[in-house]
């Protein structure tokens, strides 16, 4: 059956079985000398949920060919825009990126919109199957007076701002202010806090950017605040998050002691991760260890979480002077599988001069195209496991199909299944695979209306600059903020090759 | 033979396949000349900044047996995935080299846990405790068990010989309000 093979290679049991299937598949298609049409796969969007479903694909099928979309000419997405500079261990996963993109079924198209430069019917008239995997772009807002003062940013564009993040580079970030408020207790919350936080010395070995270096180096604050409308049990910022927290050189927590007493006797019957937690909360506001307190002894700044607090009113004119917290009881709520606890109004409270306010409540996601059906409460694309529903061939990868929650972790699982979803439905012939020519039928496209496509190796050029500007101040990379100099840098010519 | 599966063998079965294939050169169908543009003798690596782990240390075979040391990898479809390792192999790289679905997002900085595995219980007291950053880490993982480490802080060692360590079963669907889905 096997009339190619003479010597069967030693190989290991795993890979001598690949390889006999390779070798079979091979022979057939030899013999019926039918070229089988190659699926092609398109991506929309380059960051974690793009590159973990294009790697399941590129495994799960040895002829898919996939191309990866991005709106901007540098590709990773939340990794390079959202990961904080000081986390420079959790960037490595690019490496992982890099060796997908580098696949020759791969390609990187990045300087694309969908929606703007292309539109979704005409990618799924090109490719057999479209995946949409371009997280969450925008924010929750908290609907309430005063939202829209000078001083409120959303923790989201300060995160763009300081990484780099072209549209946020000319946020206007006023730190002359002693205190600022942080709305929200998730870790993005305290990614806020702690650039705030950390001394400027420790920022400027990072690959903050510089306009941000710039701005911190002159900040005011002392004292930074972070409100939650839930209690200490209800945190959604991780362990290690809140464990920097309590390491930050020159800055201490405020923690009132009375809010986490209560804390001690429910520990033991809380599962795992939350009791280790509230375990490490505990032990941060009742009982620190002589290291910690010496630490903390000459501390310059300080941080303190607020519990059971909702703003209801951002007050001032055009700046902000105050904000009006509604205080909240907690009732247990059975409805929700999470058995979380529904916080209720009660009072108010009047918390003065204020000056800088960040909400961070969270991120949703947005339709970028009409075709597209969107769960508007949700903030997520309707879908059925990953399947667009009422589009045959679309499909919804990482937070704009989960909604914009977990670490890398959960976006990897969700990538690995939406790959595994679409590499069953080609094979079981669901997905048109005749007549789709993939990136040769978009790119023409694109060149009559005039976008300058960014490739993998014009972000090689791009990185490559970028690390080099780094390296003259300091710094494991300076990003380019400006998209004009990333497409100027991508057009010259590509050094000799190795 | 497409280029990128043949890439994925691992070191020592490529050596044993080109060796075959010199000897029959072109008697058969395949076709060498692609196969050897593939430079085989050079794998790429991508480094990271720690001199430890990356990865490199695993792909040199046991120099002696005195260096072995067997472990079983239990895949997520239950099938048992024995692998000659050798004394100072990191779990986690030892996964890659043999082609077995770990992941090692961080590259064993312990700021993700995509390498979460199930040490069997006979040899999860052999390990070293857990630091606090690797138990932080697994407070993120999915299924957590009280075996669960993570891959990459796995170090061999003789007393490790026959090791199981198991993949987690399943995963679990993400929803925004910690809705479940049950199978249909």
């Amino acid at each position: 059956m096997l009339p190619n093979v003479i010597a069967v290679p030693r190989l290991c049991k795993r890979h001598l079985h690949r390889f006999l299937k390779q070798q079979f598949r091979h022979c057939v298609a030899d013999h019926t000398s039918v070229d089988s049409p190659v699926p092609h796969v398109c991506v929309v969007g380059s960051g974690p949920a793009g590159f973990y479903t294009a790697q399941q694909l590129l495994k799960g099928n040895p002829d898919i060919v996939v191309d990866i979309y991005e709106k901007l000419p540098v590709p990773f997405g939340l990794v390079r825009f959202g990961v904080a500079p000081d986390h420079p261990e959790v960037k490595n996963v690019i490496n992982t990126f890099t060796k997908t993109a580098k696949s020759e079924r791969c390609s990187f198209i990045g300087n694309v919109e969908v929606g703007r430069d292309i539109t979704l019917q005409q990618l799924r008239d090109a490719y057999s199957a479209v995946v949409l995997a371009y997280g969450a772009d925008n924010d929750k807002t908290l609907g309430i007076p005063g939202e829209g003062l000078d001083n409120v940013l959303s923790a989201r564009s300060f995160v763009g701002w300081f990484n780099g993040l072209p549209q946020d580079r000319d946020l206007k970030v006023d730190l002359s202010a002693e205190r600022a408020v942080i709305l929200g207790h998730g870790n993005v919350a305290v990614d806020v806090a702690r650039i705030l936080l950390t001394p400027i010395d420790i920022l400027k070995t990072t690959d903050i950017s510089q306009h941000a270096l710039e701005a911190l180096s002159h900040s005011c604050i002392k004292g930074v605040v972070l409100v939650g409308r839930r209690g200490p049990l209800q945190v959604a910022f991780t362990i290690k998050e809140l464990r920097e927290m309590t390491k930050i050189p020159e800055c201490r927590p405020h923690l009132n002691p009375k809010d986490y007493l209560e804390l001690l006797d429910l520990i033991p019957d809380l599962p795992r991760p939350r009791s280790r937690l509230t375990d490490l909360l505990y032990k941060t506001a009742l009982e620190p260890n002589a290291r910690y307190k010496a630490l903390w002894a000459d501390a310059k700044r300080e941080w303190k979480l607020q519990f059971l607090r909702s703003p209801i009113h951002i007050c001032g004119e055009t700046k902000v002077t105050g904000i009006k917290l509604a205080i909240n009881r907690l009732e247990v709520c059975l409805h929700t599988v999470r058995k979380h606890f529904k916080p209720i109004f009660t009072f108010i409270c009047l918390c003065p001069l204020v000056y800088q306010v960040l909400r961070s409540i969270g991120y949703r996601s947005v339709s970028i195209d009409k075709d597209i059906p969107f769960n508007m409460e949700r903030g997520v694309v309707s879908h059925t496991q990953g399947r667009v529903d009422g589009l045959i061939g679309v499909y919804c990868s990482g937070w704009v199909n989960t909604g914009p929650v977990g670490v890398i972790l959960t976006t990897m699982t969700n990538g690995f299944e939406t790959g595994k979803t679409i590499i069953h439905d080609i094979s079981n012939g669901t997905l048109e695979l005749s007549g789709k020519q993939g990136k040769n039928d978009i790119l023409p496209l694109l060149q009559k209306s005039g976008v300058q496509v960014v490739s993998f190796s014009d972000w090689m050029k791009i990185d490559e600059a970028e690390v080099e500007r780094g390296q003259n101040c300091g710094k494991p990379r300076e990003k380019l903020v400006d998209i004009d100099a990333m497409l100027k840098i991508a057009s010259t010519a590509a050094p000799s090759p190795l | 033979m497409s280029a990128p599966l043949f890439r994925s063998f691992c070191r020592r079965c490529l050596r044993n396949f080109s060796k075959t294939a010199k000897l029959r050169n072109d008697s058969n169908g395949l076709n060498l000349q692609r196969v050897f543009k593939l430079n085989l003798s050079q794998r790429q690596f991508h480094k990271t900044t720690g001199p430890l782990y990356h990865g490199d240390y695993e792909m040199q075979d046991p120099k002696s047996e005195d260096e072995v040391v067997n472990i079983v990898y239990i895949t997520r479809s239950g099938e048992r995935i024995p692998i000659r390792g050798k004394v100072g192999d990191n779990a986690m790289y030892l996964a890659h080299r043999y082609g077995i679905e770990l992941e090692g997002a961080c590259e064993a900085s312990l700021a993700c846990s995509t390498c979460h595995v199930y040490v069997h219980e006979d040899y999860s007291d052999r390990l070293p405790e857990p630091q606090e950053e690797e138990d932080d880490m697994l407070d993120m993982a999915v299924f957590l068990k009280e075996n669960s480490r993570l891959g990459c802080q796995i170090v061999l060692n003789k007393d490790l010989e026959g090791m199981e360590l198991s993949l987690p079963q399943a995963t679990r669907n993400f929803y925004v309000d910690g809705h479940v889905p049950q199978p249909h």
